[in-house]
């Protein structure tokens, strides 16, 4: 095995780390704006921001990584997917430029707070929306033609895609909603153990459809999963998500507290796994592998090196952090 | 209907002119908070805390859209500049990616301990947050600049196929004009936000509102800016040698100099028609132009003529803009000795037309970085990789009507969102420096000791919390 082998490897293992890492930790913050709609009135949804606000900006910058790893380690794939998404990655950023700002704004507002709660609600369904678009494209496959994607700039518009995008809109509301019973108590705890078995339900739902619709598509991103013996040995993913899924069930009908998040999580990255191992070794199915959309050893080594060091680093002052704020968020706490 | 890449650059202006403003205000700010935090711990007196949490406040105001407009920026290189992408990410993406992953998540980490962990973290810990991130916006300065400078002086890379690949990677960062650029951005950022905190004081005290800590902070400002500006003004005339070694054409640009000659004269004003090869209505002097840009008296200077007409970068923006950040940078100077000059008399905070002097100058520390980065920026057309890549070469193959679709939403939404922001922040500056929370001491953190059980009423979310 050489440098030109490995290093893509490990870097495709990275930014997939990078990804889930957002999708879970401004998942749930997202979660929140998407149930924002559910709260009793302005001060409930001022408690469930003041949950997030102090860690929120962090977990964003995930994604920051995620982008800026692609352009430095597979600068083709990042070039061919963002350009081809144009419209979807506009609507995500125009999305999170609203979430983004509604955190410091509405609480310097009086009487237009309402109206960046709104921007809070609408830039986190927009946001979840735009991903799964994303998403669902990716999975479905870009056929590239002489290394170009020419389908035009609505090429990623499929009912496939639509579905994915519905899909990552419920389930980042799940995680808002097991991320809001641990962080509050009374009232609002309740609203969100009421949200959480429908949620949980819709999510169960999709990722069955999800399944059953791979098959079908050209991306033939689930081959591996139907060739030959590989069922056998993906057999714990598939199986470890239906655990999961009693699991989480039985923890909400207990009221416990900290569970639900946690299986909520797992949820989401045995989900990941899945299309991880489904996707392998392309990063942009169903064509461009990793190898061929690579940056040269000479690229990749040198940030490897530092990400060697700084992201154990980075996750260690997150750790600390979220310790500073841990425990349940009281109402009228947080903003000064 | 205009090309893609016309309208990608437009947008890429745009974008890029509403967001510098905020990370240097930030850079600025956050040294600035670490200043303040650091003499509190020191004295401990009301006004140093009070200071804290007011710009604190504006701080995480500027931060957050700061945030909201950089997460655009690094998608950006991808959606609108794919070309840049596949034929330069190799050398500029880990650039970028260290940026990540030293200063993003050092910054937006601590920034949450630093606005919410006050009652939460000790007093060193709270500081050690502050200077953690004022070092996180220094780290990406140091990023960013050193990739911006990469694509102005490229030098460490080979080329195969018409791909760059990094040969030499302390060469690619530390590339010829990095350590000039990189001080001259950082030094602009801390002007421009010393001119805000001197001037935000000058209003103060001018309304005759907080004046001891409106006294406190102009006398700051000045001292800051009486010795920082004439250590940029050195730092700016080195970053025009290097403009001059290596990219000769942005000087004739910068000068609107069409004849290489000696002894060239300096144009104080002038209209450079770049049809005629001419300028109309020049004001020069003479001589001053080879002893600025050469330092000799008789100096030559390449002309415009030099270089092929598609090679010439656009006259008039760099010619003007460098106008403008130039003279602003005297005036501002200007203003510091003069304050410098009624501080010595005792006059400083009772000087009224020296105060309403401050406040129409506040804006001008980001005028001048504005129009210092277009001179930089449109001064390396039609290049984006010095000499090397054509930024024709660079824009993405998507369709004009995507840009055009996107280049209408980021006006309209930077309007709206940002102009809402500054609004925000004069609200703030209105309030002005209000007494903190007093702090009960001793703190005794929070961590592990919290209570888990649903002890409190369910009543009590529902309480009414004020305003």
């Amino acid at each position: 095995m050489d440098w030109p082998t490995v290093l893509p490897v490990v870097w495709f293992f990275i930014i997939g780390f990078a990804v889930i890492m957002y999708v879970l930790l401004d998942g749930f913050v997202l979660g929140l704006g998407i149930l924002l709609p559910f709260a009793d009135d302005e001060d409930q949804r001022d408690h469930m921001m003041n949950t997030a606000a102090p860690i929120w900006d962090g977990n964003e910058t995930w994604l920051v990584l995620g982008g800026a790893g692609l352009m430095a380690t597979f600068p083709k794939a990042y070039a061919v997917v963002l350009s081809a998404l144009y419209l979807p990655i506009l609507v995500m950023l125009i999305a999170l430029i609203f979430r983004g700002v509604a955190f410091e704004f509405r609480f310097k507002a009086h009487r237009s707070r309402w109206l960046w709660g709104l921007a809070f609600s609408v830039g986190s369904v927009l946001t979840a929306l735009a991903q799964g678009l994303i998403l669902g494209a990716l999975v479905e496959g870009m056929p590239l033609t002489g290394g170009k994607y020419v389908q035009g700039a609505f090429g990623w518009f499929s009912p496939f895609a639509v579905m994915t995008a519905v899909a990552v809109v419920f389930g980042y509301a799940l995680l808002g909603a097991t991320w809001l019973i641990l962080k509050t108590d009374g009232r609002l705890q309740r609203i969100a153990f009421d949200l959480t078995r429908p949620l949980m339900l819709a999510v169960i739902g999709f990722m069955l459809m999800v399944s059953a619709w791979l098959p079908f598509l050209d991306s033939q991103l689930m081959e591996r999963w139907f060739t030959g013996a590989h069922m056998l040995w993906l057999s714990p993913v598939p199986i470890l998500t239906v655990l999961n899924a009693i699991l989480l069930w039985r923890a909400v009908l207990k009221n416990r507290e900290v569970q639900p998040f946690v299986l909520a999580l797992c949820f989401f990255a045995l989900g990941f796994v899945g299309l991880v191992v489904g996707m392998w070794p392309n990063i942009v199915p169903p064509s461009m592998s990793i190898w061929e959309a690579a940056s040269p050893p000479s690229s990749q080594g040198f940030v490897l090196v530092g990400a060697a060091f700084l992201i154990p680093a980075v996750l260690a002052y997150t750790v600390y952090s979220y310790r500073v704020f841990r425990g349940k968020v009281l109402a009228g706490e947080g903003y000064h | 209907m205009p090309t893609a890449e016309f309208l990608s650059r437009l947008q890429f202006a745009w974008v890029m002119s509403f967001h510098i403003l905020f990370p240097a205000f930030t850079i600025g700010t956050a040294a600035w908070l670490a200043f303040i935090e650091g003499v509190w711990l020191f004295k401990r007196t009301d006004l140093w805390r009070d200071l804290y949490f007011f710009w604190l406040k504006i701080f995480a105001v500027a931060f957050g859209m700061g945030v909201v407009s950089g997460i655009v920026m690094s998608f950006q290189f991808g959606t609108n500049w794919a070309g840049f992408s596949i034929v330069a990410g190799n050398v500029v993406g880990p650039l970028l990616n260290y940026e990540v992953l030293t200063a993003f998540f050092l910054e937006a980490t601590f920034l949450g301990v630093m606005l919410f962990g006050w009652k939460k973290v000790s007093d060193r810990m709270h500081f050690l947050a502050t200077c953690m991130v004022s070092l996180g916006t220094l780290l990406s300065s140091f990023w960013i600049m050193s990739a911006n400078s990469w694509m102005q002086t490229p030098a460490g890379y080979e080329i195969h196929d018409g791909v760059f690949y990094p040969a030499d990677w302390w060469r690619v960062i530390f590339n010829p004009s990095f350590l000039v650029r990189l001080p001259h951005m950082v030094l602009a950022a801390f002007i421009s936000t010393a001119m805000v905190v001197g001037g935000v004081s000058a209003v103060y005290l001018l309304k005759g509102r907080f004046v001891d800590r409106a006294g406190a902070m102009l006398k700051l400002a000045l001292a800051f800016l009486a010795i920082v500006i004439p250590i940029q003004i050195v730092i700016g005339d080195m970053a025009g040698l290097k403009v001059r070694e290596y990219q000769p054409a942005k000087l004739a640009a910068i000068e609107a100099r069409w004849d290489t000659a000696s002894s060239v004269p300096l144009a104080l004003f002038a209209w450079p028609d770049e049809q005629a090869e001419t300028n109309h209505y020049a004001v020069e002097v003479p001589h001053l132009g080879s002893l600025i840009l050469t330092h000799s008296w008789n100096g030559e200077v390449k002309g415009l003529k030099d270089f092929p007409r598609d090679e010439r970068p656009p006259v008039k923006i760099p010619f003007f803009s460098f106008r403008v950040m130039v003279g602003l940078g005297l005036l501002m100077l200007a203003l510091a000795l003069l304050g410098l000059w009624r501080w010595k008399r005792g006059s400083l905070v009772r000087d009224r037309w020296y105060l309403k002097a401050w406040v129409v100058m506040i804006p001008s520390g980001f005028i001048a970085l504005l129009t210092g980065w277009w001179v930089a920026e449109v001064g390396r057309q039609p290049w984006v990789v010095q000499g090397l890549m054509r930024t024709s070469q660079a824009a993405s193959d998507v369709p004009a009507s995507s840009v055009l679709a996107s280049l209408i939403t980021f006006v309209v939404v930077y309007l709206g969102i940002f102009g809402a922001g500054i609004w925000y922040l004069f609200k703030l500056f209105r309030d002005g420096p209000l007494p903190a929370p007093q702090r009960e001491r001793p703190v005794t953190p929070v961590h592990g000791n919290r209570r888990r059980t649903p002890a409190r009423p369910l009543s009590a979310p529902d309480d009414p919390m004020g305003d």
